[in-house]
C-alpha cells in the first residue's frame, strides 16, 4: 500500500533507495495501534547507546533553561546535525539524556519543518517562492533546480519550496545547506548542483554572508545610487544612497567604486 | 520629510558586529545611563512617553507593555521575538546579522525597566548565520560585563540565552513562541491570561520584537525629546521599511514614520520596472489587506493611517505586486502558505485555509463558477476574529480584500479558465471522433 502513495511533489533522491517516498502524513499515522501494547516510556540512560559528546551537548542545553523541556528543540538539532534525520534510535537517545519519552519528541519533531524523521538527505536546497519571491520568477528557478538535480543525478539532497526565508531583497533566493545565495536565476541551477556534488561553496561572492556581498543594484559605481528615478524628488534620492551608504563611511563607499 | 537615520546610520560600518567597533560608536552607553542615571520607573516612564510603538505588527505602546509587568520578586522574564517569518519582512535580519550589540543593550536596558533576569532571543531556525552573530555577540557581553550577575558591578543581573527555532511561522505569534520556548508544539494559547500576567513557565513575561528593542538604547541615549522629533505625534521614531516584490531596489530602507509611501516605493525602491505600474501592495507584510494604488500610494507610512485606509502597518513590509502579476496565483500562494503553517488547533483556521486552497485551485483550474467567489469571500469572513490566534485572519484579510477590491479580475480568471478547458474538451471531443472514424470497418 505505501508504495501508491502518490509521491511529493518535491524530489528526495536516493539518500536510502529502499525508503519509501517521503509520506504526506506524519510517520504511523495511517498505521494501525496495538491497544494492547504498554505505552513508550523514558528509555533509561544507563540502557541507551548515548554518544557522550551528544550526551554533553543536550545536557549544557538543558542547563541554559530554568525548565529542561525547553532544551527539546536545540537538543533535536543536536541530534539532527549528528546523523543527518532523526531516526528512531536518535529519539531514543535524546528521550534518555532528556528524560522524556520518546513519542513527546516525535510530537516536536513532526510540528518543526527543519525536523526530519525520515532520511530526506544531508544536503538542503530550500528555495523560498512565497509572496515576495513568487512575483519574482522563484517557481522557475524551482524547477530549475530541481530538473538540474535530476539530470545529474545528485543525491542524498533534499530540494524543497519553503516559506519566506526573510530575504525578499535578494529575491528570488534560496538557502543552500543554510547558505543564502540570491538573487538567483534558471541558469544558476546547474552551478549549484554541481556545487553540492563536489561538496563546494556555492555560488561564492553571492551568498548573504559573504564579506563582498552586494545586491546587485546597489553594486558598481555610485552613479546608479544617486541618479533619481523620473518623478523623484532629489531629495529622496539622497535619502536613498545615504540608507544604505551613511555618510560617515567615504572608505566604505570608495572601495566598492573600484 | 526628514532623512534622519538612527538604525542604518552605522549600519555598514565593518565590524560592527564586534564588541570593540560598537563601544567606539558609543555603544552601551545608554545601558550605563540606565544603569546608574536612572531608577526602573523613570526608565519605564520614558518609554511609554517617548511614543515608541511595538515594531512587530500591533503597534502597541510599548512603554505600556513592559508598564503592565507586576513588580515584585517572582521569575519574570522577556523574551525578544527574532522569529521574523512573516513574507516580506527582513529588517530584523538585517539588524541582528550586522548591529546585534544594539539589540543586546535594548534587551539589558528593557529587562532593568521591567524587572526581569532572565531573557531569551527567540530566533528562527532558518537564521542560521545571524543565530551563530548573535551567540557570538551575547559571549562578548558576557566577558565584558554587560550581561550575567552583576552588570557593571551593580545589583543587577541578567542572564541571556539565543534559542532557536526549527521553522514554525505560527512560533512569531507571541503565546505560540512562548510555548515552543517551553519545549511545546507551538501552539497559541487562550488569552486571557496575557503573558504579562502569566508568560514564560507561567511567569510575567515581556515579549518584544527585535526592532522594538534596538530603538530602546535611543530612547534612553538621546533622550525623549529628541527621539519623538522624528515621526508623527502618535508615531514616533523611524521605521525600518523592508521593500520587495515588483521594485527596482528591494531592501530595507530607514523612514520617519508618516514618509509618503510613494517616496518609499518610487523614490527609495525605484518602483516597478520600467513601463509597468503598480497595482496593488501589501503595506505590512504578506498578512496585511492589499491596498491599491490609487487609494493607498499617496497615504502617509505610519500605524494611524493605514489602519484608517482598512489595512495595516503591521511587521513593516511593503509588498509591491505590479500589473502583470495575475492574482489568482498570488492568492493561491498565499493560502498555501498560511494552510501549511496553521497549526491545527482551530477549525475555522484550519479548514477555512485549507478550503480557499482548494477553491482557489479550482479557479486557476476551470473548475469554478462565479459563485465561488461568494463562497470563498464568505469563508474569509467566518475566519476572522473566530480563533485562538490571527493566523487565519492573516490571511483571511488579503485574500478577503483581493476579493473586494480585484473581484472582476477574480471573475475573469475564472471565465478565462473554463473557456480553455471547453476548448480542449471540444479539441478532446474531435480527437476522439477522429479516432472512432479512422478505426471503424473497412
Amino acid at each position: 500500500m505505501a508504495a501508491e502513495r502518490p509521491r511529493p511533489d518535491y524530489p528526495v533522491s536516493g539518500a536510502d533507495p529502499l525508503a519509501p517516498a517521503r509520506p504526506r502524513a506524519v510517520p504511523g499515522w495511517d498505521d494501525p495501534v496495538d491497544l494492547d501494547k504498554d505505552p513508550a516510556v523514558v528509555p533509561q540512560l544507563a540502557e541507551t547507546d548515548v554518544p557522550e559528546d551528544l550526551q554533553l551537548e543536550i545536557e549544557h542545553h538543558m542547563s541554559l533553561y530554568p525548565d529542561r523541556h525547553s532544551a527539546v528543540i536545540p537538543a533535536l538539532w543536536a541530534a539532527q546535525t549528528r546523523y543527518g534525520y532523526l531516526p528512531t534510535e536518535a529519539l531514543l537517545q535524546v528521550a534518555a539524556v532528556m528524560r522524556v519519552t520518546p513519542g513527546y519528541l516525535s510530537s516536536i519533531a513532526s510540528f518543526y519543518d527543519m525536523f526530519n524523521e525520515e532520511p530526506v538527505g544531508r544536503n538542503s536546497v530550500y528555495v523560498c517562492t512565497s509572496v515576495a519571491c513568487h512575483v519574482t520568477r522563484a517557481p522557475e528557478v524551482f524547477r530549475a533546480i530541481r530538473a538540474a538535480a535530476d539530470e545529474e543525478g545528485l543525491e542524498d539532497t533534499e530540494i524543497r519550496e519553503f516559506e519566506c526565508l526573510g530575504a525578499c531583497d535578494m529575491a528570488p533566493m534560496a538557502s543552500v545547506n543554510g547558505r543564502y545565495v540570491g538573487p538567483l536565476d534558471a541558469s544558476d541551477a546547474h552551478e549549484i548542483v554541481s556545487a553540492i556534488r563536489e561538496g563546494r561553496t556555492p555560488l561564492p561572492g553571492r551568498g548573504l554572508e559573504d564579506a563582498d556581498f552586494e545586491l546587485p543594484w546597489l553594486a558598481g559605481d555610485g552613479n546608479g545610487k544617486t541618479s533619481a528615478p523620473a518623478g523623484t524628488p532629489e531629495a529622496e534620492a539622497g535619502h536613498d544612497s545615504a540608507s544604505r551608504h551613511p555618510a560617515g563611511t567615504p572608505e566604505a563607499e570608495a572601495g566598492h567604486d573600484s | 520629510m526628514s532623512t534622519t537615520l538612527r538604525l542604518l546610520e552605522h549600519i555598514d560600518e565593518p565590524g560592527l558586529a564586534g564588541m570593540e567597533v560598537y563601544e567606539r560608536l558609543g555603544g552601551y552607553e545608554a545601558l550605563r545611563t540606565a544603569l546608574f542615571e536612572m531608577e526602573p520607573d523613570e526608565i519605564l516612564e520614558a518609554l511609554e512617553s517617548s511614543g515608541l510603538r511595538g515594531r512587530g505588527g500591533a503597534g502597541f505602546s510599548m512603554g505600556k507593555k513592559a508598564s503592565f509587568i507586576p513588580k515584585g520578586t517572582m521569575d519574570k522574564y522577556l523574551c525578544c521575538n527574532a522569529d521574523e517569518s512573516e513574507p516580506g519582512t527582513f529588517n530584523n535580519r538585517l539588524l541582528m546579522q550586522k548591529d546585534p550589540h544594539r539589540l543586546i543593550e535594548g534587551i539589558i536596558i528593557a529587562a532593568i525597566a521591567a524587572g526581569v533576569n532572565k531573557a531569551f532571543i527567540y530566533i528562527r531556525g532558518e537564521y542560521k548565520l545571524q543565530a551563530d552573530v548573535l551567540d557570538r555577540a551575547v559571549a562578548e557581553a558576557y566577558e565584558k560585563g554587560y550581561l550575567g550577575e552583576g552588570i557593571l558591578d551593580s545589583e543587577f543581573g541578567l542572564s541571556l540565552v539565543v534559542h532557536r527555532g526549527a521553522g514554525a511561522y505560527i512560533c512569531g505569534e507571541e503565546s505560540a513562541l512562548l510555548d515552543s520556548l517551553e519545549g511545546k508544539r507551538g501552539n497559541p494559547r487562550l488569552k486571557p491570561p496575557f503573558p504579562a500576567n502569566r508568560g514564560l513557565y507561567q511567569g510575567p513575561t515581556l515579549i518584544n520584537n527585535v526592532e522594538t528593542l534596538c530603538n530602546v538604547p535611543y530612547v534612553i541615549g538621546m533622550g525623549v525629546e529628541e527621539f519623538k522629533k522624528v515621526g508623527t505625534e502618535k508615531s514616533a521614531g523611524t521605521k525600518l521599511v523592508s521593500v520587495s516584490g515588483n521594485v527596482q531596489r528591494p531592501g530595507n530602507y530607514e523612514v520617519a514614520l508618516g514618509t509618503p509611501i510613494r517616496e518609499i516605493v518610487y523614490g527609495l525602491a525605484g518602483g516597478p520596472a520600467e513601463g509597468r505600474t503598480v497595482k496593488c501592495f501589501f503595506p505590512g507584510g504578506s498578512s496585511a489587506p492589499v491596498l491599491s494604488a490609487e487609494e493607498g500610494l499617496d497615504l502617509p507610512y505610519d500605524f494611524e493611517s493605514m489602519a484608517q485606509a482598512g489595512s495595516m502597518l503591521g511587521s513593516g513590509a511593503i509588498i509591491v505586486i505590479d500589473d502583470e502579476q495575475p492574482l489568482v496565483p498570488l492568492a493561491l500562494r498565499l493560502a498555501h502558505f498560511y494552510r501549511h503553517e496553521s497549526c491545527g488547533k482551530c477549525s475555522p483556521c484550519r479548514e477555512g485555509t485549507n478550503w480557499t486552497v482548494k477553491m482557489l485551485e479550482r479557479m486557476d483550474q476551470g473548475e469554478a463558477t462565479p459563485m465561488d467567489v461568494e463562497i470563498m469571500a464568505q469563508v474569509q469572513s467566518n475566519i476572522i476574529g473566530n480563533c485562538l490566534c490571527v493566523l487565519g485572519d492573516s490571511m483571511a484579510m488579503p485574500i478577503g480584500s483581493m476579493l473586494e477590491k480585484f473581484r472582476d479580475e477574480f471573475e475573469l480568471h475564472i471565465e478565462e479558465a473554463r473557456a480553455r478547458n471547453d476548448a480542449s474538451d471540444l479539441e478532446l471531443g474531435a480527437g476522439e471522433l477522429a479516432s472512432v472514424a479512422t478505426a471503424g470497418p473497412s
